[in-house]
Order: C-alpha cells, then sequence, then structure tokens
C-alpha cells in the first residue's frame, strides 16, 4: 500500500504503481477522459501530481507520438485503476512499465473521486505520494519542504539551453518563440501549416530575439506562477509592436502582464478537455482542451466576465479587448490587441489531448502574419 | 437566438408499441419533450397509439390523441388541430417515416405545417442509403464498400465484386429489422430476399464486411449557430457484427487513444453537418480498425434513439429535452445544466465512473429461431449499470438482467470456445467461463474479435469477482462533470472504494422508495414502469421524497426528473438494502414494479423493511394456490379443478382427477412462460420431455371457449372500487398479454357482470389488498370462475387508466400512503363514459422468422396498442391498424379453420361475402361453408401442390388470413400459411373470435367511413394542460 498526503493532512490510501519511491509536488486533477501519456507529457504539468478523474488509465499502452515533449513532466500519477496493457494495438510499451522506467511514482486502487471533490471544496494544495513504510510526519515534512506554485518560475526547468529550429525545409514565416515549456501539438500545428518555428531559452533578451529577423513573436504555454516571470514580460514589453504577437496559456499571461493586465490564481485551475469557450466575435461554442491554475483579470479587476459583450481593457500598448471566455466560470479565455498585431488565447487549440475545435486559431495566426 | 415565437402549436408524433428496436426509449424522449415544449409556453399536440406510455398520459400535451401512427389518422389530427409545427425527432423511426410520409402525400403543406428538428431533405440524407453515402463521400468521409439492390440479383453481383462475407440491410427499418450476414450466395440469396420484403421501398444496402472492427458510436448534438458537442461515446464490447442493440456496450469509449477518439469527434461533426441537421442529437456509428486506424462511418439516426436515452442515463446530459430546446431556436449556451444547474448545457459530459449496457433477451419464447445474434436486432430490452471500474459495471449489469434460467455452461473448454465464435446472448457467461477454467486472451481475441483490454478486465472479474467489489458501497453521484462543480440535481450509483465515501444527501424529509422493474422483457414491459412513474408523481405530491430504484435506461422512471432522488441499481436484495440503509425511508413500494419487486418483498419485511400497501403475506396468500384455494372456498366462489404436484411424475398421477384439457406451468412465472395447454396425458408427459419443469407444477382445468375477463380494482382493506372490467377477444386460452381486450365488455350480460364485480369485492376485501389487484375469470355458460388474483399493479392499469381517465396507479398509491377510497373521490361509474376502448397486442414474429405466429398460454407480445371509438368494431379496427396489421377494406379473405371451428367460421364468411370479399379456403372449409350459400375458390395445401395457398399469398393475392391451429407443429401447412403471411405483412387472425371481431371492424369501417378522431382530453372532459 501506497498513499496520498496533502499539506493539510488529509490522506488517500492506494496502491503503488510506476516509479518507487516518493515525491511531491502540487496536487492537481484533470478531467480529460483520455490522453494520459499526453498530459503527463505536456511541460505545463511540471511539479505537480495529477490525478486522472477518470478511472481507468493506461488502456491503450505507450507510444512516441503521443509525446508533447521528450519526458514525463508531472512529478506523478493518482488513479483509480491503472493497466499497463503493453500489446494494445498500435501501442508501443505499457504504461505502468513506461512511468517506472520514468521514474515517475504513481497510485492506482484510489478514490480519485474523493480526491477531486476534496481538491474542488479546499484549493488545489501541495501534497506527496508516500510508501506506506514512510510514517505520515516525515511524509509531511517532505509535503512541507515543497514550494508553493504560487510565485514559482519554473520556465527555467524546462526552456532549452540553445535555440532549436523546427520546420527547416519550410518556406512560410520564420516565428521567433520564447519556449516556457511549449507542447509538441503546437510546434506541429505551426510546422503544418508551412511556418518555420524557432525556440528559444526564455532567458533570451528582447535583442537577441529581435535579431532573429522572425516574423512573429510566439509565447508559449509552461508550468508555474507567471508573476514570477517578470523577466520575460520585461522581455516582451520590448517586442510587442514590433512584430505580431501571440500566446497560448502561460504566454496568453505574460502577453497579458506584458501590456499591463494582472493574473491571479485558480482555486483548483482548469484542466480536462471539455470546458466551452465562446468566440465573442462569431458567437459560436467550442470545446477546448484546458491545463492552467492561473487566469488572467478581467476589465475593472473582474475575475468573471457576467458579459458576453467583447469588453476592452485600457492597456499600455492600447486597447485590448475580449475575444473569448469560459462559459463554465467566465474567465478570460482570450483577448485581442487592437492597437498593436497581437492576440492570445488561455486555452489549448493544438489540442494533444482533447478536442481539434479551435485549430482554426493557428490558421488565423499565420494570415494575420501573412497580411502584417 | 431566443425562443421562436412564430410558433404556437406543435405536433408531436410518439413512436407507438413496444417493438425489438423501438421501446420505452421514445416514451423517455417523448415525455421530456412534451415537458419542455409546455414549459416554453407552446400547445403540444401529441399523437401515439401506445396507452402504456407516460406521454400519452393527458397531462403531457395540450391535445393527446391515441391513435394509430398512419398518415390518415395523423392528417385528420392536423386538419382538427391545425399545428403550426411537426417535430418528427423524437418518435423513433416510425414518427421519422411517418412524418416522410405526410410530406410527400402534400398533408404538410396543405395545412402549413414546418418539420422542426429536421427537414424533409436531411431525413432523406440519413435514410436513404445511396443519398446517405453520396453525402458522406462529399464530406471526405469513408464508407464500407456498398452496393444498393433493389433485386436478389443485383446483391448477388455486387458480391461477386467485393467478396463475402456482406452485410445486409434493408432502407427505412428499425434496428436493422430483416437484415443479416451472408458468408455465400446460398445465405445471400435468403438474406437479400427477406430484406426486400421488410422495406417498405424494396431497397437493400449490401455493405462490404467489417465484421470483427471496432464499433463505436458517437452521440452528437448541433444548435442553430453550428455549435456541435459529442455527449457521449459508446464502445461495443462485440465488435462489428452484432447489432449495437444486442450488444453490451460500455461507455465511455475505452480502447481508442485520445487522437483517433478525437478524429471520430471531427468526423461526427463532419457527418451531422453535411446531413444537415440543424438542431437537435444524432447518432452517428462508426467501424474502427484499431491496428491500421481506419475509420470507416456506418450510419446515422437524425433523431434520438436507444443510444441517445442510453447516453443521457450515463451523464445526466437529457439529450431528448435539449433537443426539444434547440428545435424551438435556443442555442446550446442559452441553455442551464439541469444537473450542475451553474453551467451552461454548451459542453461534452465528462464521466469518472464507467457505464456497462447489457442487452435483455427472450429467446426461450421463440421456440425453433436462430438464437445466433447478427445485425438484425432481437432483444427485448436492456439494463445498464454504473461502477467505479469497468468490472464493477460489468457485473452489476449482468445481475440487473435478471435471467429466468442461468446459462448452461457444460462442455469442454473446446465447446466453450467454439460457441463463442457465434455471437449468442449467453456469449459472456460462456467467455467468464472459459476464462476461470484458463482460457489465454490471445486465444478468446482469435475466437470472438473483442478488444483484449475488455477480455483482460474479464479476466480479473471471472477469477476473482470479490476483488472487484472489494471495500465499501460509496454511493457516488452522476454529475456530468467529474466532480469538477457542486451538482444539484445528481443521481447515483454504488461503487466499490476502499472506505465508505458517500455522497448521498437525503435531507431530512420523510422519503418513500419505489423499486422499478428493471429491463424490459416478454411479460414484463413499460406498463409497469408507468406504474412507478405514476407512484413517484404521487408520493413528491404528498410532500414526501421519492426515490426510485431501476436499472433500466430506456425509461422514464430513471429519469432525474421523476423522482427526488434516483438510484441507478440493480433490483436485487442486496443493492435494494444497500439504497435502504442510506435512505432510511418510510416506506417501499413493491407493488408497481412487476413481479421483480414482488420477489423482493419477503426478503426486504425480514430485514425489517417496512413495505407500503399489500401485505407480504396477502401476496403470498394470493399466490400459493392451496391458500388461495382455501380463500375461495370460504367466499363460496368457483374455480376451475386444479392441482399442484411437486414432480412430473405427480403431476401425471393427478392430472385425471383435474380433468384434460388442462393448463400446466411451473410455479411463479412471468407472462406465461412454459405454460401450455394439453389435451391428453400423453400431451403432458411430452410437455414434461420437452419443458423439464423444476419446482412446483400447476395444473388447471382449461375451459374450452370461456370468454376471458380481466379486473382492475383498487382496494383499501375495507373498501373496493373497479377500475376496469375488460373483455378478451380471443376466447381463454390465450395469455391475457397476448388477448386484444375491450373496455367496457362488449358481450357479457348484466346478471354476469354484478357477479364478478362481487367476486371481485369479496377477494380483494378477503385478501386485504391495500392498493391494485387484478383479478382474472372466466365465464363459461353463464358460470363465473376466478382463474387468478395478482394483488399488484398488472399489465392493463395504464390501458385502464387511458379509457376511463382515471389514474388507477396514482390512486392506488394515494391508497397505500394511507388514504382511504372515500377521500378519493373517484367516479361511480367509470366505464361508462360512451366510449370504447380496444387494447391489442403487437407481436414480435417477424423477428423470429423460425417460429410460429400462433397465439397460446404463453405470452409472447411486446407491445400494446389502444383504439378508442364510439363502438367496439370501430375501436378494434382502430387497434389493429394500429398494431401494423390494418384490416382490408375490401380483396380476397383466405380461410381455414379446424373442423370444431367450422360452424361458426359460416358467419363470419357470411358476413365478409355480403362486404364484397372473394373467398379462398382450403378444401374441409370450403366444404363447411358452400351448404350456407358463401361462393368459395378451393385452394390447395402445401401438400397437394402448386398452386397452393402459400404461393397465392406469396403472389400478393390475399389481403386477409383467417387461421385457426389444428396443432403448432413446425412445418404444418398452418405454421407455412401464418409464416407467409407474416412475412408478407397480411394481417393474420388465429382465432374464431378474433376473426370475427375484424369482420365486425370491417362492415363498421364500410358503414362509417373515417372514423372520427377525438383526444383523450375531450373524451374525458378535462382541462387542456397548462402551457407556461
Amino acid at each position: 500500500m501506497s498513499y496520498l498526503l496533502l499539506e493539510d493532512g488529509t490522506r488517500f490510501d492506494g496502491d503503488p504503481a510506476g516509479a518507487s519511491g516518493h515525491v511531491t509536488g502540487e496536487v492537481v486533477f484533470t478531467t480529460g477522459m483520455s490522453g494520459y501519456q499526453e498530459s503527463v507529457t505536456d511541460p505545463s504539468f511540471r511539479r505537480q501530481i495529477i490525478v486522472f478523474t477518470y478511472p481507468h488509465i493506461g488502456n491503450y499502452g505507450v507510444r512516441r507520438s503521443a509525446m508533447e515533449s521528450d519526458a514525463v513532466h508531472a512529478r506523478g500519477v493518482v488513479m483509480r485503476s491503472a493497466v499497463n496493457h503493453a500489446d494494445a494495438p498500435g501501442a508501443e510499451g505499457g504504461w505502468l512499465d513506461w512511468l517506472a522506467g520514468e521514474g515517475v511514482p504513481a497510485l492506482t486502487g484510489v478514490d480519485t473521486r474523493a480526491v477531486v471533490r476534496y481538491l474542488r471544496d479546499k484549493g488545489s494544495m501541495r501534497g506527496g505520494i508516500f510508501p506506506a513504510s514512510m510514517p505520515e510526519a516525515e511524509a509531511m515534512e517532505h509535503v512541507r519542504a515543497e514550494a508553493p506554485m504560487a510565485g514559482l518560475d519554473l520556465a527555467r526547468e524546462v526552456t532549452p539551453a540553445e535555440p532549436i529550429l523546427h520546420g527547416a525545409g519550410n518556406d512560410g514565416p520564420l516565428i521567433v518563440a520564447i519556449d516556457t515549456g511549449i507542447k509538441g501539438s503546437i510546434v506541429r500545428n505551426l510546422v503544418a501549416r508551412g511556418a518555420r518555428v524557432e525556440l528559444h531559452p526564455c532567458t533570451a533578451s528582447a535583442a537577441e530575439l529581435a535579431a532573429r529577423g522572425g516574423d512573429a513573436y510566439f509565447l508559449a504555454n509552461g508550468p508555474g506562477d507567471p508573476a514570477a516571470l517578470g523577466y520575460v514580460v520585461e522581455t516582451l514589453r520590448e517586442l510587442i509592436g514590433t512584430k505580431p504577437t501571440f500566446g497560448i496559456c502561460l504566454g496568453h499571461q505574460l502577453l497579458s502582464r506584458a501590456v499591463g493586465l494582472e493574473t491571479f490564481k485558480l482555486p483548483f485551475g482548469h484542466r480536462g478537455a471539455n470546458h466551452p469557450v465562446k468566440d465573442l466575435e462569431t458567437g459560436t461554442v467550442e470545446i477546448t482542451s484546458q491545463n492552467h491554475g492561473f487566469a488572467v483579470v478581467g476589465p475593472g479587476g473582474q475575475h468573471r466576465l457576467e458579459t458576453d459583450e467583447p469588453v476592452r481593457w485600457e492597456t499600455d500598448f492600447g486597447a485590448a479587448q475580449l475575444s473569448h471566455i469560459n462559459l463554465y466560470d467566465r474567465t478570460v479565455e482570450g483577448l485581442t490587441l487592437l492597437d498593436v498585431p497581437g492576440g492570445t488565447v488561455q486555452y489549448h487549440p493544438e489540442a494533444g489531448p482533447g478536442p481539434n475545435d479551435s485549430l482554426y486559431l493557428f490558421d488565423r495566426f499565420l494570415e494575420q502574419i501573412a497580411h502584417a | 437566438m431566443p425562443r421562436r415565437d412564430d410558433i404556437h402549436k406543435i405536433l408531436v408524433l410518439g413512436s407507438g408499441p413496444i417493438v425489438i428496436g423501438q421501446a420505452a426509449e421514445f416514451d423517455y424522449s417523448g415525455v421530456q419533450a412534451c415537458k419542455v415544449l409546455l414549459e416554453e409556453g407552446y400547445e403540444v399536440v401529441l399523437v401515439n397509439s401506445n396507452p402504456a406510455t407516460i406521454m400519452t398520459d393527458p397531462e403531457f400535451a395540450t391535445a393527446t390523441y391515441v391513435e394509430p401512427l398512419l398518415p390518415g389518422p395523423v392528417a385528420q389530427v392536423i386538419a382538427k388541430e391545425r399545428p403550426d409545427a411537426l417535430l418528427p425527432t423524437l418518435g423513433g423511426q416510425t414518427a421519422l417515416n411517418l412524418a416522410r410520409a405526410l410530406y410527400e402525400d402534400g398533408t404538410l403543406e396543405r395545412y402549413g405545417v414546418q418539420l422542426i428538428g429536421a427537414d424533409y431533405e436531411a431525413i432523406g440524407r440519413a435514410e436513404d442509403r445511396e443519398l446517405f453515402r453520396r453525402t458522406m463521400e462529399e464530406a471526405g468521409l469513408r464508407m464500407p464498400a456498398s452496393g444498393i439492390a433493389h433485386a436478389v440479383d443485383e446483391a448477388l453481383a455486387f458480391a461477386e465484386e467485393n467478396g463475402y462475407p456482406v452485410i445486409v440491410r434493408p432502407a427505412y427499418t428499425l434496428g436493422g429489422q430483416g437484415g443479416g450476414v451472408a458468408h455465400d450466395a446460398d445465405e445471400l440469396r435468403a438474406v437479400a430476399a427477406r430484406g426486400l420484403e421488410a422495406s417498405p421501398i424494396g431497397q437493400i444496402l449490401i455493405d462490404q464486411s467489417v465484421i470483427g472492427w471496432g464499433e463505436f458510436e458517437l452521440e452528437v448534438m448541433r444548435d442553430r449557430n453550428d455549435n456541435c458537442v459529442i455527449i457521449c461515446s459508446i464502445e461495443n464490447v462485440d465488435p462489428m457484427g452484432v447489432h449495437t442493440g444486442d450488444s453490451v456496450t460500455v461507455a465511455p469509449q475505452q480502447t481508442l487513444p485520445d487522437r483517433l477518439y478525437q478524429k471520430l469527434r471531427d468526423q461526427a461533426f463532419k457527418v451531422i453537418r453535411a446531413v444537415g441537421v440543424e438542431t437537435g442529437g444524432s447518432n452517428v456509428q462508426f467501424a474502427v480498425n484499431p491496428r491500421t486506424e481506419e475509420i470507416l462511418v456506418i450510419e446515422m439516426n437524425p433523431r434520438v434513439s436507444r443510444s441517445s436515452a442510453l447516453a443521457s442515463k450515463a451523464t445526466g446530459f437529457p439529450i431528448a429535452k435539449i433537443a426539444a430546446r434547440l428545435a424551438v431556436g435556443y442555442a446550446l449556451d442559452e441553455i442551464d445544466n439541469d444537473i450542475t444547474r451553474r453551467t451552461p448545457a454548451a459542453f461534452e459530459p465528462t464521466i469518472d465512473y464507467v457505464v456497462v449496457k447489457w442487452p435483455r433477451f427472450a429467446f426461450e419464447k421463440f421456440q425453433g429461431v436462430d438464437a445466433g445474434l447478427t445485425t438484425h436486432m432481437k432483444s427485448v430490452g436492456e439494463a445498464m449499470a454504473i461502477g467505479r471500474t469497468f468490472g464493477q459495471a460489468f457485473l452489476k449489469a449482468m445481475r440487473s438482467r435478471e435471467l429466468d434460467a442461468a446459462p448452461k455452461l457444460d462442455g469442454t473448454l473446446e465447446e466453450l470456445l467454439t460457441r463463442l465464435e457465434q455471437p449468442s446472448a449467453d456469449r459472456y457467461d460462456v467467455l467468464l467461463e472459459a476464462l476461470r477454467r484458463g482460457a489465454a486472451i490471445e486465444e478468446l481475441h482469435a475466437r470472438t474479435g473483442i478488444d483484449p483490454w475488455f477480455l483482460r478486465e474479464l479476466h480479473a472479474v471471472a477469477t476473482d469477482p470479490d476483488a472487484v467489489f472489494a471495500g465499501e458501497r460509496s454511493f457516488k453521484a452522476v454529475d456530468t462533470c467529474a466532480a469538477e462543480f457542486e451538482a444539484e440535481t445528481p443521481y447515483y450509483y454504488s461503487g466499490w472504494e476502499r472506505r465508505r465515501a458517500s455522497e448521498v444527501d437525503r435531507g431530512r424529509n420523510r422519503s418513500v422508495v419505489i423499486l422499478g422493474s428493471g429491463p424490459n422483457r416478454i411479460g414484463q414491459g413499460i406498463e409497469f414502469d408507468y406504474c412507478c412513474v405514476h407512484a413517484a408523481m404521487t408520493v413528491r405530491e404528498s410532500g414526501r421524497d421519492a426515490v426510485m430504484v431501476n436499472c433500466n435506461p430506456e425509461t422514464v422512471s430513471t429519469d432525474y426528473d421523476t423522482s427526488d432522488r434516483l438510484y441507478f441499481e440493480p433490483l436485487t436484495l442486496e443493492d435494494v438494502l444497500g439504497v435502504v440503509e442510506v435512505e432510511q425511508p418510510e416506506g417501499v413500494i413493491v407493488q408497481f414494479g412487476g413481479q421483480t419487486p414482488l420477489k423482493l418483498a419477503a426478503g426486504l419485511q425480514a430485514a425489517g423493511v417496512p413495505l407500503l400497501g399489500t401485505s407480504v403475506d396477502a401476496i403470498d396468500r394470493a399466490e400459493d394456490r392451496g391458500r388461495f384455494g382455501a380463500l375461495l372456498a370460504e367466499l363460496g366462489y368457483q374455480a376451475p379443478p386444479y392441482a399442484t404436484a411437486q414432480s412430473p411424475q405427480e403431476a401425471l398421477r393427478v392430472a385425471p382427477q383435474v380433468g384434460f384439457p388442462l393448463l400446466v406451468r411451473p410455479s411463479y412465472v412471468l407472462g406465461g412462460r412454459a405454460m401450455e395447454i394439453v389435451y391428453s396425458e400423453e400431451g403432458l408427459a411430452a410437455y414434461f420431455e420437452r419443458v423439464r419443469p423444476q419446482g412446483e407444477i400447476y395444473l388447471d382445468r382449461f375451459l374450452e371457449n370461456a370468454i376471458e375477463v380481466d379486473v382492475d380494482a383498487l382496494c383499501d382493506g375495507e373498501q373496493t372500487w373497479i377500475g376496469g372490467i375488460m373483455q378478451h377477444v380471443e376466447e381463454a386460452g390465450i395469455h391475457s398479454g397476448d388477448s386484444a381486450c375491450a373496455l367496457p365488455p362488449h358481450s357479457l350480460g348484466a346478471e354476469e357482470l354484478e357477479e364478478i364485480r362481487r367476486q371481485v369485492d369479496g377477494i380483494a376485501r378477503g385478501l386485504g389488498v391495500v392498493g391494485l389487484i387484478n383479478i382474472q375469470f372466466a365465464v363459461a355458460e353463464g358460470r363465473v370462475y376466478v382463474i387468478e388474483a395478482n394483488p399488484r399493479a398488472s399489465r392493463t392499469v395504464p390501458f385502464v387508466s387511458k379509457a376511463i381517465g382515471v389514474p388507477l396507479a396514482k390512486m392506488a398509491c394515494r391508497i397505500m400512503l394511507g388514504e382511504r377510497i372515500a377521500d378519493l373521490g373517484l367516479p361511480a361509474d367509470p366505464m361508462g363514459g360512451g366510449h370504447v376502448s380496444v387494447k391489442e397486442a403487437v407481436m414480435p414474429f417477424n423477428r423470429f422468422s423460425g417460429t410460429d405466429a400462433l397465439l397460446g398460454p404463453e405470452m409472447r407480445s411486446t407491445g400494446e396498442v389502444m383504439g378508442i371509438a364510439a363502438d367496439f368494431p370501430t375501436a378494434f379496427a382502430k387497434a389493429q391498424a394500429a398494431a401494423g396489421s390494418a384490416l382490408p377494406s375490401s380483396g380476397t379473405v383466405f380461410l381455414s379453420v379446424t373442423d370444431e371451428d367450422k360452424a361458426a367460421a359460416v358467419g363470419i364468411a357470411l358476413l365478409l361475402h355480403d362486404l364484397g370479399f372473394t373467398i379462398v379456403a382450403t378444401r374441409g372449409t370450403a366444404q363447411a361453408l358452400r351448404p350456407y350459400g358463401v361462393p368459395v375458390e378451393t385452394l390447395n395445401k402445401i401438400g397437394e401442390g402448386s398452386p397452393h395457398v402459400v404461393d397465392r399469398i406469396e403472389a400478393g393475392d390475399v389481403d386477409l388470413v383467417i387461421n385457426t391451429p389444428t396443432g403448432s407443429g413446425a412445418r404444418s401447412d398452418g405454421w407455412e400459411i401464418r409464416r407467409a403471411a407474416i412475412a408478407h405483412g397480411v394481417p393474420c387472425i388465429t382465432t374464431l373470435a378474433g376473426g370475427l371481431a375484424a369482420a365486425r371492424a370491417i362492415r363498421a369501417a364500410r358503414m362509417s367511413g373515417e372514423a372520427e378522431v377525438r383526444s383523450l382530453q375531450e373524451i374525458h372532459g378535462m382541462a387542456v394542460a397548462e402551457t407556461a
């Protein structure tokens, strides 16, 4: 037996799976029903322990094509009923073997719904996966030693050391990206549309980035607290207005902060593949893939926007207009800069995992680059 | 976009009687839609011929017409009511086909009625196979190689080119009726011929076989703004080749990686957009090759379906309700999610449990049929279970089936493995047994094509079932969002967790638990669900919380709206006690769900659970032959001589004392299972040889040529009130569930009726009934005999309620909650409305081609219809038409009757002759008719060579068959005649009484022309339903 211990002392028992040993991190839950391998390899899950709400995980094994990065970023995994299933059609390995090989401790047989209900009421918190042999007091020391997510710069942990070019053979625009932990699906979608995508360390200066002579800037998704990435925000302030600039997820938060807007921590975040987001320009609703723990504050300081109107902020770079809103909790899901070329979305149009409803945003993005 | 104000009155079409492939799910969908439309302030006009539905309760529509779902009667309703719009997507294939017919014959245009939900072109693109294929190709989607055939030769040519096996489906039929798989030319000739016959337009589709591929279904919704969402994905555990209605299915899908699943999702949206379903729900089926990741579109239904009902119950997203709102103009983001009440309906439910659906079969009722599962649906009902894991859900669903007999699992492992190659009703029982005996996953995969993930989970289920239920029972909620948000009106299922973590908040109000009737099966169908729903309404009206326990996903009772709290649980003692433990109810009601809850009554009482209504002792007194016989003796009432035997040997010994003919059956049966009339000791011995009954055996003297009478009554223990006395059209010996009946009785005398009333009162009070009682009598030579008494809701309660305009089940529930009959304001003469109601049974013989289409003491009907008119013949004609065997107004009648029936057949023949019918008959019958001046053409029996009677039927020269049986031997002449009639859609009447009623009905139709249509609200002088 092993157990999940939360920072307030709440304990949930399970059976050990994956790698042995203990692990700590922020305990978050995701409600997607498929795409477990994509999730754990998404750099945005850095330093987090993922509780999957869907009970059966591992059903179709693992495969290279489902990797969102070259490593597992989640610290640990908590499941109701995990299977290895290495011989599933198309699988290249078993889920539990793979977790073990990647050094990721996991729990199975946990009443995950009870965990989720607890986190929903109390908010995300730190916690850890521990073997039964470890006393709770000792485990709690490990949990307390884990830094809280608020204020944490995790981009440096996942950013590349050197620039990397994808789509070198393409003849489309050159997109200069600040890689705070970009998902493979974002790169794939841009490259598939003819772009060359150059990923830069998040510590790159504005001058270094400008010197690349790109056609647009892209701000990636990634882990941690956007408020801790002041240096990226400063870099951005020098770039905004010079070229079309787009951001996804953390990138959306960073661009928002760069134009002078605020971000805040959501009680338990948005993680899943079923959140409805309304495009305020067309009035249509997209079902979106989501993975974020922070959000942008709306005009007038509101966290919830009780309107379906494309309301505006005044920013340091002119007006910004609300382009997308979350229909679940009415938080900001996207904005367009009106006076300088740029726009962002909080959710994941690249899917991986999740629905493909918003892939059009990549087309829109490339059209804007073409017309800039 | 808000509600449409340019329409005011909406016509909703139901789906008619319960048949295989079209069952209670359309009552559930229809009720939801009607409720929503009334709530939105529209007037609702409903047409449905099925009286056992909640939707035909007068409170669910402004005007309710219990009329045949045929273009003629519906056009009359349209002419009378003048609706602005017709919503055809809630009544299954029946409503869709009817809407097309009304469009094509100009009725809709003539009266300015617009189709909403799906327009004519969209229906055509989805339903017409050729058009659908073209539409899919244009949308860039692939389908299996396919051909269209209008003749058997064309089908053979296709298979020559594309290879065998091929799948044949007739166009425009429900549940793939008349389809099948052909592995070679001989099989194809038979299957193609049957399919062409079954298709109303004589067209079949022949597909490249994708047998063995994975089968997936997606439930899609689309609104006017082109927003599309998937409500639920469903994976068939049985791979392609078994009709999805006959497959064990699981939600959500389990085996597809995310990227492949998203491709399916994208394609489902392409399908609904290409077909052009502007608003509402559709079901899209795919075949997926998991190795190559090829995806093929199989079909789509542009309407709510059995799968959408399942998806609604599986996720908490009420598809039909939302579809109705979308049809009147709303967009998905303008509608609230009912369950959370804090998020919009524009989302995709995410679930954190596993749902398993099991089909329920009834092959034991149909001797001689091919019990193999194919693309032709054969199941009669389904059970759904929810668990925290697949194993939990699978085993819960398995025990929800309530099989009458355990499947046979003997034989060697190799024999079991061979059995698995042909999908069958007991496939998973065999599979689990094979796993227990050590069969390898790879071996089983090779034999069945079932995905290894399922096989591995089933291995755990088979070898260590206790581990599946390790830990403690915890009631978890179905909340559409995997607990991401708090839910306001969730429903519950039991899961097993390490530690108890139940989420039920039962509040402080008193509650009453109502036990439902489980999966539909022959003998226990929607009628009982109807009663349970009425009980829930009544409990709520009394100020108590109504708590429903049931496992049938098709029904209104498992709509979360019906009760205060719904527990989606198997109806076993253990599961029910689990609910009782958390609910601590004031009482449990076992009277409304048929035999299923009644069987639990004694166990519940023993566990100290308070039961409401008639006591367990009274139930036993009615069911125990000795005790019941003693009561009758005490009251001085007569019953046919009977005996109870402990073994076949004893039965054979006592049979002569009872006297032949006699009715023989095992004890405690439902729907007359294994019940037969035998005429001699040899016959009885043969019966035992065939049936091999276990336990007690009942023998009753069978009263020949008696009139059978059914009575539904209320009793509060001291006073009895008779709701309805029904006279069966067929003579005694035909199961009451299969017999047509009339209310009020059409030929009983006042004295006989008075005697029946007296005896009902005596028995009800004598037993101490509190609630409902159904008593069957036989009247022979002026004497009244008691056949049996059932102190519970009967199959006829909804019919009687609609015939008399008094909701019997509600009244019974009020009595059970403590009111007296005197308090209920019941009319003194409920049957005196001046109209006649006829109930007719609907038989599934066209589904089971190897079985004999004879009525007998064993019930085999799946559903019922009702005809209401000013006189008996007209009501009978309406009921026949509604049941799908509309009587001809002219043409040729074929008569062939037994020697005993020959004299009586003369009257019928004369009547039909006078009406201008040509009479044809076999030699003996013809000889009996000629002396009375009936011109008759003699036809050969089959043995006498062609052209014989079957040739004539197959040539389409016969419009009505009246054939009373000389025996039910397979391949007898009678059997061939009935088979041919059913295959060619010729009304086939197998009793003389039925024949006479038919002749009178034809005469009445001739004399009065088109029968009048009147709504239930008009008939009963009711106030119309309030629009909000």
